[in-house]
Order: C-alpha cells, then sequence, then structure tokens
C-alpha cells in the first residue's frame, strides 16, 4: 500500500517574544528613516533584530498509509496543531516537505466560518462550501445531515437563536458527511454531550472503518483516540517523541506526563479537609508489588475540625487511565475524622488481583451526596504489578484484562 | 488522484486552477455578505442609495448652485450621480475588502483555501450597492427626461475598470491591513480626500482648463479619474470628449494597481494565518 501522507524532516519556527503584529507602521517607518546611520555591525543588516525564535515542529517524519486512522498525541503546546495547520496549507512549513495523495479536509474546529445571523439551511451550504463541498454534494447530503444533527424543526431559524448543542450538533453533522480522501480531525469531540459524543464516535469508526478513509485524529480523550486509531504518534516540544502501536503510545504519554512517585505529601490546608500523605506499601521494594500479595494503602486526612459525615474513597487506575479498583470509607458506616487534627486511614487489599502493569491512585474526600468535594487528589502513589511463579503460555500483558480472578475449570 | 507538494517557499503552481475550483465558496462569501448586510435592519436597502444620494444633493448645492461651475448643459445631478456611481462603489469596495481577512481570520487560521477571493467577494458584495444605485440613477434621468446616447452600452466596459481599479487598490490595502492594523485608520482618510480630490463634485474640465494639460496628466494618474470620465462619457449626451491621453494614463494606473495588487497579495497571503 501506497503512503498517502509524507511527511519528511518537518519544521516549523515562530518567532515569540515582541508581537510585532500589532506594533504598526511606525517600528517599521522608525527602522528604515535611521537605516543610513546605523553600523552595519552584523549580518543582520536590512532586517529586524530577530525576536527569540521557537520551533513548534522540529524534524518531523512520518508516513500515512491508505486507509489508515492515525492519532495525534501530546500535551498542549506539542505541536499538534502546527502540524495539522501545515498539514492542511494553513500556514508553510518552514523546512522538510509533505507529500499528499488525494483531496484533504480539515475540521480543524466545527462550526468554522458559521454565522449567527443566517439560517441552519444557510450554514449548511455556506459551512459545506468552506469545507470544501461542491453545491452538488451537499444538495445531496442535505437530508441526511438534518436528521443527523435532529434540528429539522429549526432548519429556517439563524444560529444564533440555537443553543449550543444544536450549534454543534449541526456543525459536526456537515462535517461528517465530507467525503474526502484524507480527513484531517482536531478536538470535535471535546464538544456535545455524552449522547452526541457517542454518535460522534460511531460516525468517525463508519468513515474510517468502512469508507476506507485515510484520517489523522488529534484528540486529549485517551479513550476516542484508543477505539479509533491502531497507530498514533507523540508529540513532545515540536519533536516526535514515539510512534507505534496506540496502546504503547499511549502508555509512553501517560507515563512521560508525571514524575513517578510512591509517596504524595501536601501541606494542610487551613479553610478545609485536606489530603496530606498517601503512601502504596507494596510487597516489595521500589513499588513493586507482586501479584495475589497484600497491597496496603495508607492516608493522612487533615482535618482544620471535627466533622460528621465525611466521606473518603479513592481509585485504582491502570496506565491507561482507565479506572480498575474503587474502594470507600463513610463516617456513617463507620465513625471517622469527627475530631480535629490529623488523622491516618489505612486499607489493605489481602490478595491484590491486578494484573500485570502500571498503577496509579485518585483520592476523593468529601461529605455526604450533595455536599461540595474538599479534594480530588490525581496520580497520588504508583507502583507496577508483577507475576512470579505463575506460569502462563502467552506470557503476562496488561493490556490483555486489568484483574486476574480465582476460578475454577472443569472439562 | 492529485499530488500536492507542501514545501517552505513555494510557489503555488496551481494557484489560479486552485482559484478556479474554489469559484463556490468565493460565491458563497458574496452571498453570506449580502444576505447579512441588511438582515435586522428597519429599512434594508434603502441604505445603499441614502448615503450617494446626500452626498449629490449636497454636491449639487455646493458645486453647481454656489460655485456655479460648468456642467456642459447636463442637469447638475444626474452630472454628479454619473460619478457618484463609480465613486461610490469604489469606496464601499475599499472599506469592505480592508476589513474582509481580519474579520474573517477564523476562517482564515481554521481552513485552507486561496485567500484572493475573501477581498474578492467584498468587491463583488459592492456591486450589488452598485446596481441598487444604477436603477436610481435611470430614475432619475426618466424625471429629467433625459437621453443618453448609444454609448451607454459600453457602461459595461466601465463597470470593469471601475471593478479591476477597486480590486487592485483593495488588495493592497486588505493585505497591508493584516500585518499594519494602522490602514484601518488610513483608509477613511483616503476614501474622505479622494471624494474630493477626484472629480464627482465638478466635472474634469474644470480642472483641465484652470490648470492647463500638463497638470491635468497629473491630476490622471489618479486612476479614479479616468474611471469617472469613462462613466461620465457613457452616460451622459453631451458631445464632451474625454482627453483621451490622460484617459489612457489612467486605465494604464488601473492596470498596474491591479496586477500589483494580486502580486504583493500572492507574496504575503502565505503569513496571513501567522500574524493575523
Amino acid at each position: 500500500m501506497d503512503s498517502l501522507i509524507k511527511v519528511e524532516h518537518l519544521s516549523k519556527r515562530y518567532f515569540i517574544g515582541k508581537d510585532r503584529s500589532g506594533e504598526g507602521l511606525r517600528h517599521k517607518l522608525d527602522f528604515w528613516v535611521k537605516a543610513p546611520f546605523r553600523k552595519q555591525s552584523n549580518g543582520k543588516a536590512g532586517k529586524f533584530a530577530e525576536g527569540e525564535e521557537f520551533w513548534a515542529l522540529n524534524d518531523i517524519s512520518f508516513d500515512v498509509k491508505q486507509g489508515e486512522v492515525i492519532g495525534v498525541i501530546g500535551r498542549n503546546g506539542a505541536g499538534k496543531s502546527t502540524l495539522l495547520k501545515v498539514l492542511s496549507r494553513i500556514t508553510e512549513p518552514t523546512k522538510g516537505r509533505i507529500t499528499i495523495t488525494g483531496r484533504v479536509a480539515s475540521l480543524l474546529e466545527v462550526g468554522t466560518g458559521f454565522h449567527p445571523e443566517l439560517t441552519g439551511r444557510e450554514n449548511i451550504f455556506l459551512n459545506g462550501a468552506i469545507l470544501g463541498m461542491s453545491r452538488r454534494e451537499i444538495k445531496a447530503k442535505f437530508d441526511e445531515i438534518v436528521a443527523f444533527a435532529e434540528i429539522d424543526r429549526f432548519i429556517d431559524t439563524p444560529v444564533k437563536r440555537y443553543s449550543s448543542g444544536m450549534y454543534v450538533r449541526l456543525a459536526f453533522a456537515v462535517a461528517a458527511h465530507l467525503e474526502p480522501e484524507i480527513l484531517i480531525v482536531d478536538e470535535v469531540l471535546a464538544v456535545g454531550d455524552a449522547e452526541f459524543q457517542k454518535k460522534c464516535l460511531g460516525k468517525m469508526r463508519e468513515v474510517s472503518g468502512k469508507g476506507g478513509r485515510t484520517v489523522l485524529f488529534v484528540s486529549h480523550n485517551m479513550n476516542a483516540i484508543a477505539t479509533l486509531t491502531a497507530r498514533c504518534i507523540l508529540l513532545e516540544h515540536g519533536l516526535l517523541r514515539s510512534s507505534g502501536k496506540t496502546e504503547d503510545v499511549i502508555r509512553d504519554y501517560l507515563e512521560s506526563g508525571h514524575q513517578k512517585q510512591t509517596v504524595y505529601r501536601a501541606d494542610p490546608v487551613l479553610e478545609r479537609p485536606s489530603i496530606t500523605r498517601a503512601e502504596v506499601i507494596t510487597s516489595a521494594d521500589n513499588a513493586i508489588q507482586h501479584h495475589a500479595a497484600p497491597l496496603i494503602f495508607e492516608f493522612d486526612i487533615h482535618m482544620p475540625e471535627g466533622q460528621h459525615g465525611k466521606t473518603f474513597s479513592f481509585q485504582i487506575l491502570d496506565s491507561m487511565e482507565r479506572p480498575v479498583v474503587h474502594l470507600w470509607q463513610y463516617d456513617q458506616e463507620r465513625p471517622m475524622l469527627r475530631t480535629s487534627g490529623t488523622h491516618t486511614l489505612q486499607c489493605e487489599i489481602p490478595c491484590c488481583r491486578l494484573n500485570v502493569g502500571k498503577y496509579t491512585v485518585r483520592a476523593f474526600l468529601g461529605g455526604a451526596p450533595g455536599q461540595p468535594v474538599d479534594e480530588i487528589a490525581e496520580n497520588l502513589c504508583d507502583f507496577e504489578v508483577v507475576i512470579h511463579g505463575r506460569p502462563t503460555l502467552f506470557g503476562w500483558r496488561p493490556e490483555t484484562c486489568a484483574y486476574l480472578e480465582d476460578a475454577v475449570w472443569k472439562v | 488522484m492529485a499530488t500536492l507538494i507542501i514545501e517552505a517557499g513555494r510557489t503555488e503552481k496551481h494557484y489560479w486552477r486552485d482559484l478556479w475550483r474554489y469559484r463556490e465558496l468565493f460565491g458563497f462569501l458574496a452571498w453570506r455578505d449580502i444576505l447579512v448586510r441588511y438582515k435586522q435592519t428597519a429599512v434594508g436597502v434603502t441604505w445603499a442609495l441614502l448615503q450617494p444620494l446626500l452626498t449629490m444633493i449636497v454636491f449639487t448645492v455646493i458645486f453647481g448652485k454656489l460655485a456655479g461651475f460648468p456642467s456642459g448643459g447636463v442637469p447638475y445631478p444626474i452630472l454628479v450621480f454619473a460619478a457618484m456611481l463609480p465613486w461610490q462603489f469604489f469606496a464601499n469596495s475599499l472599506s469592505g475588502a480592508s476589513g474582509s481577512i481580519v474579520g474573517n481570520a477564523s476562517l482564515i487560521s481554521k481552513v485552507y483555501f486561496p485567500r484572493l477571493i475573501v477581498p474578492a467577494s467584498a468587491v463583488v458584495v459592492s456591486l450589488v450597492d452598485f446596481c441598487i444605485n444604477l436603477g436610481f440613477l435611470a430614475v432619475l434621468m426618466l424625471w429629467y427626461q433625459y437621453v443618453p446616447t448609444w454609448r451607454l452600452v459600453l457602461l459595461p466596459l466601465f463597470t470593469l475598470a471601475a471593478f479591476a481599479a477597486a480590486l487592485g487598490v483593495g488588495l493592497w490595502i486588505t493585505a497591508l491591513n493584516v500585518k499594519y492594523r494602522d490602514f484601518k485608520y488610513v483608509l477613511p482618510f483616503i476614501i474622505q480626500f479622494g471624494l474630493y480630490i477626484s472629480p464627482v463634485g465638478f466635472s474634469s474640465h474644470v480642472v483641465r482648463e484652470k490648470f492647463g494639460e500638463v497638470v491635468f496628466m497629473l491630476y490622471s494618474l489618479n486612476p479614479m479619474v479616468g474611471v469617472i470620465d469613462g462613466f461620465r462619457w457613457a452616460i451622459l449626451s453631451g458631445d464632451v470628449q474625454p482627453y483621451w491621453p490622460a484617459f489612457g494614463v489612467s486605465l494604464a494606473l488601473v492596470g498596474i494597481g491591479l496586477a500589483s495588487g494580486i502580486w504583493f497579495f500572492r507574496k504575503t497571503e502565505r503569513t496571513f494565518a501567522d500574524i493575523i
């Protein structure tokens, strides 16, 4: 199979520091007026003193094949948006070369070009044209788009009177009915309610699966990335940090984010209860936990004053940040935290059944249902589960399951 | 399937083909601006008429009655309005085009298309007002029972010249305005001065008779002088001819303005998304 997109040594430079766009003509006039009197001391004569340069993309190379769905992940400022902008020809690269075969449509933001004064019907045509559809194409798909967006009653109402949900649904509906060979999608799923997000994911899957469309998909939603893509690239500070199987790249991404810590400590907060320490006590050193051995968690809670009705719970999350275990303790069931000072809560799992892999902890401190939450603390203590002395034919792998259960077989 | 290569500094080989491919978007943008223009206004299209109408009345009183400029036997309101047509179109196009890229910033930074279609569609929108004014001119001529000659059939040609003049200057100002927002403030000056410098309220013969032909050649460096003279010649039935050499200079400047405008716009449009 041929590559539809071939990116070679792509780099993009921006100048930061002084925002010269707003400076106006004065600077430039001033520069030219003074030019004859200035000493030609450096090679930059005739140019402005450049601001600090910043490489938003630095020597990126990758290939996308026909029908492939590729995820692009990275933290804010890693260069994802710049990459998509260069790919969709909105801005030029500074160095390098991209070869694209086929028609490209990019959805860098749903609803681009929507005009609030125009009706839904008018905006469908306008937005379609902006995204590169011909009038005939839009006409042919018009009913489908309206049905998908579920706005048929309001089709002749100006979109400024739409609810934000309707607006987003309409915008996504137009975009989803594009039929280019290559689709570039940025964060469309960050919008809309859960129900509509599900529908969008379904549509995306349909587009990439059935249509044989090549899709480049940027998102912070790891679940969406994991379900939609098989391959991913990870950008970090403009560099290509890793690329390969989605699972591996996501794991790399999540690990790159936080420093590994087995003990969490924080100063007590004066005005509300807070978590001051969290610690995992694993069965071996260096935060290594043997499967089926006991696993102990300890939390210090600081209470500025004693309270009734406190609740505390924590989750164990796997390396994809999916919660695997949830454990809790309520004052109503067993009195706790009723006096001021620091209290230690200990929780022991007698036989840890977690599968191999890396895990972290998220804790919640609050009141009864409906009461405000005092604290949600993330990435508290990291540990890794290993399995020794239990043979398996295929090797232990974290992606097969989250949890190993004792079971009795009859064959 | 078409293969596209994106590289630094690569002059877009398929620019004009792309421009043609995006002609529908061009139409849609113009259509959007026309639709939006008079939504939620009480008197709607009348606004297009009001400004040139009032200017015409004021100019007729000041230049025709008070100053007593000659009109060559033409009713003074018609003389003024024949010039108001291209001038108003020119002025509206400039103000429409100059802010068009900045006004469509979200579009520019999110989607690719040849950026040229944005100011061009702004100029097309002014063409609507132009047609309304043209209708009013017809009414005015009926009122004065003024009969034009065969030369009226050449009006589309001069309209084309007006279009080229507006687009050429418009492209320069649009591109400059993206980088230097100063032009937002410069433009009203250009338009206000231009209205008095160009022969709108008076006939260009006044200038020629008063200052001689050398000065008039210089005067014709203003491309709108030629365009306005052309309009008057086509619409009015008097046998007053434009001064053809100066007319040629004006039209040549229209051509240079358009060519250089396109060149400059294309040179800068690649960086629009970065600096907007």
